[in-house]
């Protein structure tokens, strides 16, 4: 039911296509380019041509492959913050939703909190304080990602926890962790399957960011890293800037499409209301 | 029982109950940051000084300024207390207050952030309403889809391809900086001046903005436009242009103004990146240069500061809804 409504939506399609062909570009990279992204050579600042499809960057290094490689660092960052993400704000959500009172309100005081700090300012600053790394990076984004998927899960259990069938549950004797877990918890997971997807793209956006910032970890070159080694020559070099910039751009975009046929296919009342 | 009951709430009381929300969130902020000077890695003196070789006698100074080998209660105390008198800390690199500092480099933010802040929702609602006039025109496709680009595009790279087509190719607009170094006009010269230097950040910064602007404008002008008033206004004889302009669009703008209002913290996100790429001499610039030279003292400063204006944005944003919407402030 859920698929065939995915299938007919426009955007999910398009946006399914562009992820997995960016997976397929990542995974496939060695296959692509037989360049080393790493690789300097003398042939620096070479415009896009036969040598180097997308020119070569300041250090002679290979653009082609850097985006290549670079997809590797930025997918692998943005759907691992989303996955965390996701995890805690489940599990925070659930807890609120079903537990309610003070351990409800607790948890949505901190919920806000984390909505209302500005997350690049706040990983920014853990980041520069704790030291660059990718583990760090994914870590640090997943834990601020959360409260959005925490509100839905918790506003689902609200709903759900009062309806027939989970109190037929309750009645047969079921114990509450089984309740919330098995019997809840499933229908009310598309919502935040719904955010995480757009959580990706959130977290591509804010690595990349934070990689401009010089925080990205040196020694993957990752989109964002790309990007602010091109500011200083984008007079010189404009295809420094170009490439990467569109790489980011696709792979967000490929996300929000595909974030957008996911709620089309799994809140079909949404659909028919706009 | 007669005086509560159905009394409903003034609005003295409505803002009260709203600025005391904002205070939890004061105390996280504050209470977040203490945290993290004390969760970073090695010594707290580290987040406090910033990592550049500076005397020991320095060092010893800021703990006994902080009362680091205080029981830690205390110091926390002591670090709320010395925010409460406006001390942000010192830079040691800069050899000035922090809050010297942040309030030089405030000013260039503010205007960046506010000219983009204007530009984006004007143009925002103004697509949002050419979209939800005709939904599912080709029109409405349009603007829907140069959303969904608009709000995929990271800010700084937009600034640098700017930069690349309106500042290297055509000529037309400055790249660097809010002021020509050169020329350095005065009067109203100055002030065309640093309207040039303006152009470019603004729109980079903006062009996300209008994007989620113009999608919510649409999708609220849309349930707005399927209720029971609106179809009253038709039958009245109200032209449809009036019906869109004077019925449906001020209630549709609701959800707008708080979205604007609290997107604050992603604007000034998107302007450190932008300011870092036009050279903007914002807060945003100082941030970049300051985790460069690890002058963590200032970085905490600027942190302390985006989060408190943000969280002030939230509440002006609370009041200013419940004005817009009296059934908001009314409600018990």
């Amino acid at each position: 039911m859920i698929a065939r409504r995915f299938l007919r939506s426009g955007p999910g399609l398009a946006g399914a296509a562009i992820v997995t062909g960016l997976l397929v570009l990542a995974v496939c990279a060695p296959l692509l380019t037989e360049k080393d992204p790493f690789a300097t050579s003398l042939a620096a600042f070479e415009a896009p041509g036969d040598a180097a499809p997308l020119g070569t960057d300041n250090l002679g290094r290979d653009i082609w492959a850097g985006v290549l490689y670079g997809a590797r660092v930025s997918l692998t960052v943005g759907i691992l913050a989303a996955a965390v993400s996701a995890l805690v704000g489940v599990a925070v959500g659930m807890t609120a939703g079903y537990a309610g009172g003070r351990a409800d309100t607790v948890l949505m005081r901190v919920a806000e909190l984390f909505q209302t700090i500005p997350q690049f300012f706040l990983a920014l600053l853990v980041l520069a304080l704790v030291g660059r790394g990718l583990e760090k990076v994914i870590l640090i984004l997943g834990l601020l990602g959360w409260p959005l998927t925490a509100r839905l899960v918790r506003a689902e259990f609200l709903s759900l926890k009062e309806r027939e069938f989970v109190e037929a549950a309750r009645a047969l004797g079921m114990p509450g962790a089984r309740i919330a877990l098995g019997v809840i918890l499933p229908n009310a997971l598309p919502p935040a399957v719904v955010a995480a997807t757009f959580g990706v793209a959130e977290a591509i956006l804010l690595e990349a960011g934070l990689s401009f910032f010089g925080l990205g970890d040196p020694n993957l070159g990752s989109w964002g890293v790309m990007l602010q080694n091109a500011q200083g020559y984008l007079r010189r070099a404009w295809w420094m800037a170009v490439f990467p910039g569109l790489a980011i751009t696709l792979a967000v975009f490929g996300f929000n499409l595909l974030g957008d046929g996911l709620t089309d296919a799994l809140n079909p009342r949404l659909r028919e209301r706009t | 029982m007669s005086a509560g009951g159905g009394r409903q709430r003034t609005l003295a009381e409505y803002l009260a109950a709203r600025v005391a929300a904002g205070v939890p969130l004061v105390v996280g902020v504050v209470t977040l940051v203490f945290v993290l000077v004390h969760a970073a890695p090695g010594d707290p003196t580290l987040a406090l000084v910033g990592d550049f070789p500076v005397p020991d006698e320095y060092r010893a100074q800021i703990r006994e300024t902080f009362g680091l080998d205080r029981p830690i209660a205390e110091q926390y105390v002591r670090y709320v207390a010395s925010l409460l008198r406006g001390d942000l800390g010192f830079s040691y690199a800069q050899r000035r207050p922090v809050l010297d500092v942040v309030l030089e480099r405030a000013g260039a933010t503010a205007l960046l952030t506010g000219t983009a802040l204007l530009f984006s929702t004007a143009t925002g609602i103004l697509l949002g309403a050419l979209a939800a006039r005709r939904p599912f025109s080709w029109l409405d496709h349009a603007i829907g889809g140069g959303s969904l680009v608009g709000f995929s595009v990271p800010v700084f790279w937009l600034g640098q391809i700017f930069i690349l087509v309106f500042a290297v190719l055509l000529g037309w607009l400055p790249a660097q900086g809010m002021v020509s170094l050169r020329a350095d006009p005065q009067g109203l010269g100055r002030v065309l001046d640093i309207a040039a230097h303006l152009v470019l950040p603004a729109l980079a910064l903006g062009l996300r903005q209008v994007a989620m602007t113009a999608r919510l404008t649409r999708a609220s002008l849309l349930e707005v436009l399927s209720r029971d008033f609106i179809r009253s206004a038709h039958a009245k004889g109200a032209s449809r242009a009036r019906v869109l302009l004077g019925h449906a669009l001020p209630n549709a703008l609701l959800p707008v103004v708080t979205f604007v209002g609290y997107n604050l913290g992603f604007l000034l996100a998107g302007s450190a990146l932008v300011e870092t790429v036009f050279g903007w001499p914002g807060l945003g610039r100082l941030l970049y240069d300051s985790v460069f030279s690890r002058d963590y003292p200032v970085l905490l400063g600027i942190f302390l500061t985006v989060s408190l204006t943000v969280v002030a944005a939230n509440i002006v944003t609370d009041l200013l809804y419940a004005y817009l919407d009296p059934r908001i402030r009314l409600a018990r």
